[in-house]
Parts: structure tokens; C-alpha cells; sequence
């Protein structure tokens, strides 16, 4: 139990190698379902949940796997998980059920799962795989809630529509109207506006991490920096 | 070369091994939560139920009061669909049917139609949709109250001609720039209604709680 493991663990999933912005997996969910704040994240944390439990199941058995079959089995293991949480969603959560539709399935498909169980669970114990899995699905989640924010203001003029699907009745007037009487900006809803929109944030996440450099090397070389600006 | 075969069993067992634990834990957790799930598809379809056809209508149990329609072209379906019964005092006041609308801007249109005893459209929702969003999807409810223009209205009060948009010099609103969504529309909920006038005995005779299937017109003539 070492805390700056757990820290490290934290900061890649949610900054140096954001799923979403740094690594670039998992882009079907992303693109697809970050229409609204409320799509956006419900699906990140069932991504984050199914990534969470993945790791700590793979984990204990990677020992029993052979080598030869570990793709097939984890796999298994990831579509069990995933059909446990669709059946909960349809159960306890109908109406966010009928929303996310068919992107809840395809969380078996979406790659950066199998990614991580593989780099990373099938390497090391249950509790830093489960928090990985964890971090890097919450990483996800923050990129589909401002990507998810970003194309509903300008599509919508509004912000978390629909959370009551998710909560209940009693949340139906958390809806932000930001701009009354907005026509709506179609561009932003529709697929390429989600291109658009993840190009910014991937160009605001390399401007910052690029910043935080130079920050730290102020004095050092800069040209160097700007010369090769590595990604990560 | 025996070894090679064992290593091959062992992994075999394995991953049946592995199959069988998953097998169990998704068939526990859908005992767990089945009853849950149907209970909230219920209510669900019992919440559009009574959008389209108002609670005061009915005392029965609409969910339960089923029928099975078969597949025809003035529904504009292919696959057999359900009806539900709404009654009154055991008094047959409206029926919920699906109907498809083939030609919209990008497919299908499918839509939920509840029709009084009297012939008279009670409601229209449409229940999916792929048309062009902020453009042709003003036929849901949540973006604008369009659909409730097909409220009250029957083959009595409009004649064929009267059911269509406004341009087509009908009875019904559109929007400029999106006509061939609302006239899909308003052709899959006249030709619904052809079907319900044909049918209407049948769609209301059975007794309460019996499903039965109901034959189109067409089908029995077929069959003469």
C-alpha cells in the first residue's frame, strides 16, 4: 500500500494518458454518445464501473490464464461485466436504459478496456488494477462531461438536459437554460461537431501539458520544447 | 506429441471453466433483476399509453387487454404487433395501435396511434424517428406540440383530401424546408385510420384478458 502509487495511478488515467485526449481509444462512445452532459458522463461511468471491475477480476486469475488463451478469457470476463451492468441500468435506470441504447453493449467492444486489463491488470495485484481501471475510465468520464457540455450549449443553449432520465422525476428542473429561446446550432450536435470538439480539447490538453513544461524547464532550453513537442 | 494434446485439454478446460463461472453469474444476476426489468417496460409503455389515450378513459388493465394485430399495408408494417384495449365499465372506448410511416426523410417512422370507439383520433405519438435533428424532428413532442395537431381528428370530420400538409392543400401544419417528414406522418395516420374503420369490430370484440389474433380485411377475403 503505497499512497503515491495510488496518486500516480490517479494522475495517468485522468491527465498523461487520458484515454480520451491522449490515447485516443475507446473514440466510437466518445463521438457517439457526447451529445449532452448527462449521455456523456452516464456512459463514462458505466465505462468507468465495467473498467473498475474488469481489472480487480482479471487481476487475481492472472496467474491460472495461459498465456495462449488470455484474450479470449479476458474478453469473457469483460462482456460477462458489461451484461451485468446493462441488466442493472434496464432494471433500476429504464429511462438513461433507452438513451444509451446500443453504446452500453458496445462498451465490450470498446477497446480501451481490453487495453488496460491487458497492459495493466494482467500485470499487477487486484487493487491497483481496479483503481487504474477506475482513474482511466473517470479520465473518459471528464472528457465525454466537458465534450458532452461543449456540444450542448451550442447545439442546445442548455446544460445537463435530460438528467432526470438518470435521477428521477425530482431532478427535471436542474436543467440550466443558459441561452433562453435558442434556436440551436445544428452543427454541434450532429457527428462532426463532436470532430470539432474533441480536436479543441486534445489541442487545449497539449497546449497545457506543454505550458507545465516549460514552466518547469523556464530558464532551459524552450527552443528545444517547441522544437519537438512529444505528446506525452 | 501426447504432450501437446494435454497442454491443449488443459487449456481447453480452462476456458470452459472460465465460460461456466460466466455463464452463472449472468444467469443469476438476470433472475435477479427480470421482474424488475418487465415491471419498468410496463410502465414505460403504460406512461405513453396514457399520454395518447387520458386515464379517465379507461378502468382496465391496458397493458394486460392485448391483441395481436397481423401485419398490413395500410399499417405499413411487416411483423405482427400488439394492440391494447382501453375500456370503460367494460365499455370499449379507445385502442392503441403501432403504424409505421415508410417514407420519411430517412426511413422509418414509427408511431404509437390511439383511436376512439367513435373513430376519432385520441393521439398520436411518435415513438422513433431518424429524421434530421432540429430540422425534421418537430413531430416529437418534446421539440414542439405539432403532433397534437392530429387530436380529435377523424375520416368524418376530414376527407382524403383534407389529410395533408397544408402546401399539398390538406389540413395539417409543416414546416418550411421539412414537408416530407409531416407528410409522411399525416399519410401513416390516415391510412391507420382507413385500417381501424375496416377492422373496428374486430379490434374491440374480443373479451377482456383474451388475446386473439385478428385477421385483416384482406386476409379473409384472401382466405374466401
Amino acid at each position: 500500500m503505497n499512497i503515491q502509487e495510488y496518486k500516480d495511478i490517479f494522475h495517468n488515467g485522468m491527465w498523461k494518458q487520458n484515454t480520451g485526449v491522449v490515447q485516443l481509444l475507446g473514440m466510437c462512445p466518445i463521438l457517439a454518445v457526447s451529445s449532452s452532459v448527462v449521455n456523456g458522463v452516464s456512459l463514462g461511468l458505466a465505462t468507468a464501473v465495467v473498467m473498475a471491475l474488469s481489472g480487480a477480476a482479471v487481476a487475481p486469475i492472472r496467474a491460472y490464464v495461459p498465456n495462449e488463451i488470455r484474450i479470449p478469457v479476458f474478453i469473457l470476463i469483460i462482456a460477462v461485466l458489461v451484461t451485468v451492468v446493462q441488466y442493472l441500468m434496464n432494471a433500476y435506470m429504464y429511462g438513461l436504459y433507452v438513451v444509451l441504447g446500443i453504446f452500453i453493449p458496445l462498451i465490450v467492444t470498446n477497446c480501451i478496456v481490453l487495453a488496460r486489463v491487458e497492459a495493466f491488470a494482467s500485470k499487477n495485484p487486484a487493487a491497483q488494477s481496479a483503481w487504474d481501471g477506475f482513474s482511466m475510465g473517470l479520465g473518459l468520464t471528464a472528457v465525454l462531461a466537458v465534450l458532452g457540455g461543449m456540444r450542448e450549449l451550442f447545439g442546445h443553449g442548455t446544460l445537463l438536459s435530460g438528467i432526470d432520465l438518470a435521477l428521477g422525476e425530482g431532478a427535471k428542473n436542474w436543467v440550466i437554460h443558459v441561452v433562453p429561446h435558442y434556436n440551436g446550432f445544428l452543427l454541434a450536435i450532429l457527428p462532426p461537431g463532436a470532430f470539432i470538439g474533441l480536436g479543441m480539447l486534445i489541442a487545449g490538453k497539449n497546449y497545457l501539458s506543454l505550458r507545465a513544461e516549460r514552466n518547469r524547464k523556464s530558464g532551459g532550453n524552450i527552443a528545444q520544447v517547441e522544437a519537438a513537442p512529444a505528446l506525452n | 506429441m501426447k504432450r501437446i494434446a494435454r497442454s491443449t485439454l488443459q487449456t481447453a478446460i480452462n476456458l470452459v471453466f472460465f465460460a461456466a463461472i460466466g455463464t452463472a453469474v449472468l444467469s443469476s444476476t438476470f433472475f435477479l433483476t427480470h421482474d424488475e426489468i418487465v415491471k419498468s417496460e410496463e410502465a414505460e409503455k403504460l406512461k405513453l399509453i396514457t399520454q395518447i389515450v387520458p386515464p379517465s378513459m379507461f378502468d382496465n388493465d391496458v397493458i394486460q387487454d392485448t391483441l395481436i394485430i397481423e401485419a398490413d399495408p395500410l399499417l405499413g408494417n411487416s411483423e405482427n404487433t400488439v394492440a391494447y384495449r382501453a375500456r370503460l365499465m367494460g365499455e370499449p372506448s379507445a385502442v392503441v395501435v403501432e403504424a409505421v410511416a415508410p417514407d420519411g426523410y430517412s426511413g422509418k417512422i414509427n408511431l404509437i396511434l390511439a383511436v376512439r370507439a367513435s373513430g376519432e383520433l385520441a393521439g398520436v405519438r411518435v415513438v422513433s424517428h431518424k429524421e434530421t435533428p432540429g430540422l425534421g424532428d418537430y413531430i416529437e413532442l418534446p421539440k414542439s406540440s405539432w403532433i397534437k395537431g392530429f387530436d380529435g381528428k377523424s375520416r368524418e370530420a376530414y376527407k382524403d383530401t383534407d389529410w395533408k400538409v397544408k402546401k399539398d392543400g390538406g389540413q395539417f401544419d409543416y414546416v418550411t424546408g421539412a414537408t416530407i417528414t409531416p407528410r409522411a406522418v399525416v399519410k401513416a395516420v390516415n391510412k391507420a385510420l382507413i385500417y381501424f374503420a375496416a377492422n373496428r369490430d374486430n379490434l374491440f370484440a374480443v373479451s377482456v384478458n383474451t388475446s386473439q389474433k385478428v385477421k385483416s380485411e384482406k386476409a379473409k377475403e384472401k382466405q374466401k
